[in-house]
């Protein structure tokens, strides 16, 4: 069973690829964060650029799924049908210290109405729908 | 080359609004309410709306400046722009734009507007009814992050754990702009008081937000003319200089999928210094505060931004009593803005500043030779103005 919901928008590499290793990579239960061959900085969310070296060449690189937790969010108002009756929800905002820091979303697993560290350390769990798999924490 | 700045190269020469509607519920169009606002404010200034040379808004405002103009039938048209950027961030933009067009002789009588009938069109807090989320929504949507609200609240949740800033500060915010509209017809909170049991009470839309600490969704439209400061003597009303005005944002603000260097932020780090240089003014030269609600806990952070307050400051400063006009050591909000009198993005806080300059605002500050309009915080670009009485020149 899914944390949230079916119904939602489903994610989607757009129409440029951009992000298609990402989501391919999410499906054989890999992270996969983007590297640049040029400077080996880390970047996220992608883009078909190195922000620091402004290098085009980029490497998209398996990363451990831990992280912490650098901020949150419990959501109580839905805004979607899929979510109408559902109650709360927690997004985290989760660091990668193995990634140069960049920060991702997912929900947080777990009771919703939790107590939530800022700062504590979670690890990655890989939730399939049928056509995509969504990257989720919960507390490790 | 002479110093490059716009202090006191302009005036708001004129200020109209229409009626403010709850969201759906304005018998007129979009356009309609455009134009009827564009036309109090020509006549707030003694104009002639033919005269009328050029118009800027932001917010992708769909009410375009070429049917604008064959509509009111003005003579010529010389100026139209579009600061790019969502929500209320472009409001102070949208003035100085304006005021740089006037200033540098590209236009004389410009108009900055923007007009929402969220009834004829979409509403802002609903999320998407698309199959899809791709680019950056792709990695938030299907989390279930999709209103501004959830977009933005990871900001404030950091930056009050970082500072131990209590819910009573984001009530204070909320409190103070329902307190002044309780005065102010216009509002459409008018007559619909709130009291610290009350927001309490009130539900939860995402933590830390009850639902006073959400800007409302009105429909509705505000107009300001921007004219050459030569026009100040021959105004119907006391003149209202433009001091200063900033925007744009600091270093990577927008990385996506919330990765900005600068996370628990309003976006005003590098703007607000440099407002306050043009308009060689500090932030205890300030007599009273516009500052865009879009959510409190924005508000927040624009104050520490802007310099009203350190951060380990804000649960002293923010107390109702600290906020209202007249008595008020910061007089905030006094028109009720985005919460309480309407949310027109951030356009009725500039309608305010102006009515605080000329002293006939329905909650008057006793000092109001300088206004400060704090645009919409924690999107990117974001913006703000100073305005200024003739004594402040």
């Amino acid at each position: 069973m899914s944390y949230l919901p079916e119904g939602l928008p489903a994610p989607s590499a757009g129409a440029d690829d951009l992000s298609a290793p990402y989501w391919e990579g999410t499906r054989r239960e890999k992270l996969l964060i983007q590297s640049c061959r040029g400077c080996n900085h880390w970047q996220w969310g992608p883009e078909w650029i190195c922000h620091r070296c402004n290098s085009f060449d980029l490497d998209w690189r398996e990363v451990q799924g831990r992280g912490l937790i650098y901020s949150y969010q419990r959501i109580w108002h839905p805004v979607h049908p899929a979510l109408n009756g559902h109650g709360p929800y927690i997004a985290a905002l989760v660091e990668l210290p193995d990634a140069g820091n960049v920060r991702m979303v997912g929900n947080l697993l777990g009771d919703p109405k939790q107590d939530v560290p800022i700062g504590g350390a979670v690890e990655a769990v890989f939730e399939h729908h049928e056509t995509f798999t969504l990257v989720h924490w919960r507390l490790a | 080359m002479s110093e490059r700045t716009l202090r006191g190269k302009v005036v708001i020469a004129g200020i109209g609004e229409t009626d403010y509607y709850k969201h759906g519920q304005s018998p007129d169009s979009e356009f309609k309410l455009a134009l009827r606002a564009i036309l109090a404010a020509a006549k707030d200034a003694g104009v002639d709306p033919k005269d009328i040379d050029g118009f800027t808004s932001y917010s992708n405002d769909r009410n375009d400046p070429s049917r604008l103009s064959a509509a009111l039938g003005i003579k010529e048209l010389r100026f139209s722009n579009m600061q790019w950027g969502g929500g209320g961030g472009g409001v102070a933009a949208a003035v100085g734009n304006a005021a740089a067009a006037v200033a540098c002789g590209m236009a004389d009588c410009v108009v900055a507007f923007r007009a929402l009938a969220q009834g004829q069109f979409a509403r802002f807090g609903r999320g998407t009814g698309a199959p899809l989320a791709s680019g950056d929504d792709a990695f938030t949507i299907p989390y279930g992050i999709m209103s501004p609200a959830q977009k933005f609240v990871m900001k404030v949740v950091r930056f009050m754990h970082d500072h131990g800033v209590k819910q009573e500060a984001l009530r204070a915010i909320s409190l103070a702009s329902y307190y002044h509209a309780q005065t102010n017809p216009r509002a459409v909170m008018y007559g619909r008081p709130l009291d610290e049991a009350k927001y309490d009470d009130s539900r939860w839309i995402v933590e830390p937000f009850h639902l006073f600490d959400c800007c409302l969704e009105n429909d509705g439209a505000a107009a300001v003319i921007i004219m050459s400061a030569d026009r100040a003597k021959h105004l119907p009303h006391t003149a209202s200089y433009l001091l200063g005005v900033a925007s744009g944002s600091d270093h990577r603000c927008a990385a996506p999928v919330h990765n900005g260097p600068n996370y628990p932020s309003s976006h005003f780090a590098t703007v607000a210094p440099r407002l306050y240089e043009m308009a060689r003014l500090g932030p205890k030269d300030i007599n009273v505060v516009q500052c865009y609600e879009n959510f409190s806990g924005g508000v927040l952070m624009s104050l520490v931004e802007h310099g009203f307050c350190a951060p380990e400051e804000a649960n002293d400063l923010l107390r109702l009593e600290n906020l209202i006009a007249p008595s008020g050591r910061m007089p905030m909000n006094t028109s009720g803005g985005n919460l309480a009198e309407c949310y027109m993005h951030g356009l009725e806080l500039v309608n305010e500043a102006v009515r605080q300059i000329r002293g006939d605002s329905v909650n008057q500050a006793p000092k109001h030779d300088t206004v400060i309009v704090i645009g919409g915080p924690m999107v990117t670009p974001v913006s703000s103005l100073i305005l200024g009485s003739e004594a402040t020149l």
